[in-house]
């Protein structure tokens, strides 16, 4: 049979190459991927009284609740910061990551339906998970400042330092995280359950070996290499340095954490990719 | 140059059966062991045809197997096949839900795949929103969709209710909202599973002549249905499926006969009823056994003039005490029914069965076109809750050669053969 070159637009076959994220297909979806957005920032407020509101009340009722917890009944000390902004601070920051986490590491189940009908590219719902809940991060910021200005003029000792230039940096790095654990997750729970449990119950427990509750200070020197190991340690004492004045702040901390995040990316793509072309089967 | 659009070569999917779980872990890891060593897919051995109805060796069966076949530009190709033939599964493949175990498809231009209507609809956004979102989903631009939506919103009919969300729609609405944003799809090839079997008869109809204006455009359709008629209306090209491997290839009417022949096992005219798979009903009471009857022969072929006479026979495993009705549907071979008849309509009553009952019925001076014609049969209690019922189970043929008729009958031109009386006044 003679072999002509052709020029076919697409090739469907049993295992492409294993590592290609293909961007073009992606931003051929781009219209699809803030309809997404779209759609899952209007709906969950959907039918409710006070709407939007939700995303102030949410981080607020919960900084009070660790306010009488951690500082009035276990009297944790937050470094002389006043306790309230401290909380917030961390709250909001671990919220947009363990929100990350838990709604793109079900991508493929929660999706079956569509994903079961029509091809589009996979990674489009992740990407728009971790970008509609860059908005909600973006309101919750705004009340942070709003905070941190009644603060700053009720006396309080909080100084915003030059290293809050690198909050672009941070987001990338949360979303990033986010992202990588997540579809890492999706992917594998596909065929094996047992991890959506564990996701549960692990972002909790995560929570409490990060510097939310805690300043990383009051941890002795040499257990923090442990809390390190938790990409989200040095992002949120990052944060805190930079908007607050408290703080460990460490470069070298912040580029291994990139390092960790390119590795884990890499992964979960690759895992990802997998899994995309034959989870109809199996999930 | 060749204007071939899609090719389909050596395509084959494999599927587990059983429970995905169990023991998954540790085929993995084997699996894996054998690819370190180079060596092949150890599991990829096994398999065999998907003939669901037998009970195979390995739990490993392949859906498709050995498919190969190419589409022109502007073909409209009609993909048939019964239950478990494939279909379903080589439309996913073809809409890249789900990769092949092996072998390739090579496509030119953009696919969208129609699967199903109103993918992603959101119950708590608007119409106007779905739109929107359903239409990206399928691969529309923004831009694209904004210059059709007056288009969209017209076809639907749904324009009233554009500002309120979904979840308030009736289901009709939803189907006719999500075929709406569909048909203004404008791919070079649109795959369409069969959808059209929703919404009522105006609608339907509103869809196929749509596909029709999409077809004309010289655009290429693979199509699935089990509707025979519509096949035949929209298809020029037929590829039939059976157990996973394509049987025919060919013409669209060559290939609807070959699949509905293939359908009754057996050609007559002594029709054993209890083996069909397909029926619904109590079973409380089941038809068994239909022989049919030419002048007091066994023979299902008649000319046009001859009386038919068909022989039920019914079992009940206790026997009923009450009235029961029988029904027999009497259809094209494309299967659009051409009558219902009921005892009742000749004021025949049947009241009880034994634990086998033989019913006789009569159909006198048959006139039919020559043409093949099948039988089905309905079996209900007083309160006409369906005990059994079965449909196309059985065929007849009328042949030319009538001593009645005096001209040639082409079965394009008609189907009821009538003689009324003439008289000039």
């Amino acid at each position: 049979m003679k072999e002509k070159k052709e020029n076919w637009d697409l090739v469907i076959q049993p295992k492409q190459s294993v590592f290609s994220v293909d961007l073009q297909s992606i931003w051929r979806y781009r219209d699809l991927l803030m309809l997404f957005v779209r759609r899952d920032f209007v709906s969950v407020y959907k039918q409710t009284v006070l709407g939007p509101i939700w995303f102030f009340i949410q981080p607020i009722l919960t900084t009070i609740t660790y306010l009488i917890v951690f500082y009035f009944i276990a009297e944790i000390k937050t470094d002389g910061l006043p306790p309230i902004l401290f909380y917030m601070s961390g709250i909001v920051l671990w919220n947009y990551f363990s929100e990350c986490l838990t709604k793109t590491s079900d991508t493929f189940t929660a999706n079956a339906t569509i994903f079961g009908k029509v091809y589009f590219p996979r990674l489009i719902v992740p990407i728009s998970v971790v970008m509609s809940n860059l908005i909600r991060l973006g309101i919750q910021l705004i009340l942070l400042v709003l905070f941190w200005i009644y603060f700053y003029v009720d006396g309080a000792q909080i100084h915003i330092q030059i290293t809050i230039a690198l909050l672009p940096l941070l987001l990338l790095l949360m979303a990033g995280h986010g992202l990588a654990f997540g579809i890492i997750i999706s992917s594998l729970t596909t065929k094996y359950r047992d991890l959506k449990f564990l996701v549960q119950f692990g972002v909790q427990l995560l929570m409490y070996a990060s510097p939310i509750v805690y300043p990383l200070s009051k941890v002795p020197e040499k257990y923090h290499w442990i809390l390190l190991l938790n990409p989200m340690t040095s992002i949120i004492e990052t944060f805190k340095y930079s908007f607050l004045g408290v703080g460990v702040f460490n470069p070298i901390h912040l580029c291994l954490n990139f390092a960790f995040l390119l590795f884990t990316l890499s992964i979960g793509l690759l895992l990802f990719n997998r899994v995309e072309k034959s989870f109809m089967d199996t999930v | 140059m060749s204007d071939i659009v899609i090719k389909v070569e050596n395509l084959g999917k494999q599927y587990h059966l059983g429970q995905v779980g169990t023991g998954t872990l540790s085929h993995d890891l084997n699996r894996f062991w054998h690819r370190v060593r180079g060596k092949e897919d150890p599991y990829l051995k096994v398999g065999e045809l998907n003939d669901r109805t037998v009970k195979g060796e390995g739990d490993i069966v392949w859906a498709l197997n050995e498919i190969n076949f190419e589409v022109k530009h502007g073909d409209v190709l009609g993909i048939i096949g019964k239950n478990g033939a494939g279909k379903s599964t080589l439309l996913k493949i073809l809409s890249q839900i789900t990769a092949p175990t092996k072998g390739s498809i090579k496509v030119k231009g953009r696919i969208a795949a129609l699967l199903e209507v109103g993918t992603g609809f959101h119950p708590e956004l608007t119409g106007r929103e779905n739109i929107f979102l359903n239409g990206a989903i399928l691969g529309m631009t923004k831009s694209e969709i904004k210059n059709k939506f007056d288009e969209i919103v017209d076809f639907s009919g749904v324009e009233r209710y554009i500002d309120t969300p979904v979840k308030r729609y009736s289901s009709g609405m939803m189907v006719r909202l999500g075929f709406a944003v569909a048909a203004h799809l404008e791919p070079e090839i649109l795959i369409v599973d069969e959808v059209l079997a929703v919404g009522d008869v105006t609608f339907q109809n509103k869809c196929l002549g749509k596909m029709g204006e999409v077809s004309k455009q010289g655009r290429t359709i693979l199509f699935v249905s089990h509707q025979m008629a519509s096949l035949n209306q929209l298809c020029t090209r037929g590829l039939l499926l059976e157990n996973g491997v394509s049987t025919y290839d060919g013409t669209i009417s060559e290939a609807v006969k070959r699949y509905l022949s293939n359908s009754i096992r057996s050609s007559g005219p002594v029709f054993d009823l209890s083996s069909v798979e397909e029926r619904k009903g109590t079973a409380l009471a089941r038809f068994s056994k239909l022989e049919i009857f030419n002048k007091g022969e066994l023979s299902n072929v008649f000319v046009i003039g001859d009386d038919m006479e068909l022989r039920l026979t019914i079992v009940a495993p206790v026997p009923i005490k009450e009235n029961v009705n029988i029904a027999i549907h009497i259809s094209r071979y494309d299967e659009t029914i051409l009558s219902n008849i009921e005892n009742i309509d000749s004021n025949y009553f049947i009241n009880g069965l034994g634990y086998e009952t033989v019913i006789r019925i009569k159909f006198k001076h048959l006139n039919f076109y020559p043409e093949t014609y099948k039988l089905g049969f309905w079996l209900a209690n007083s309160s006409r809750l369906a005990m059994d019922h079965i449909i196309n189970c059985a065929e007849f043929r009328i042949i030319e050669g009538s001593s009645l008729v005096r001209r040639e009958l082409y079965k394009s031109k008609g189907t009821i053969y009538l003689t009324p009386d003439w008289e000039a006044v």
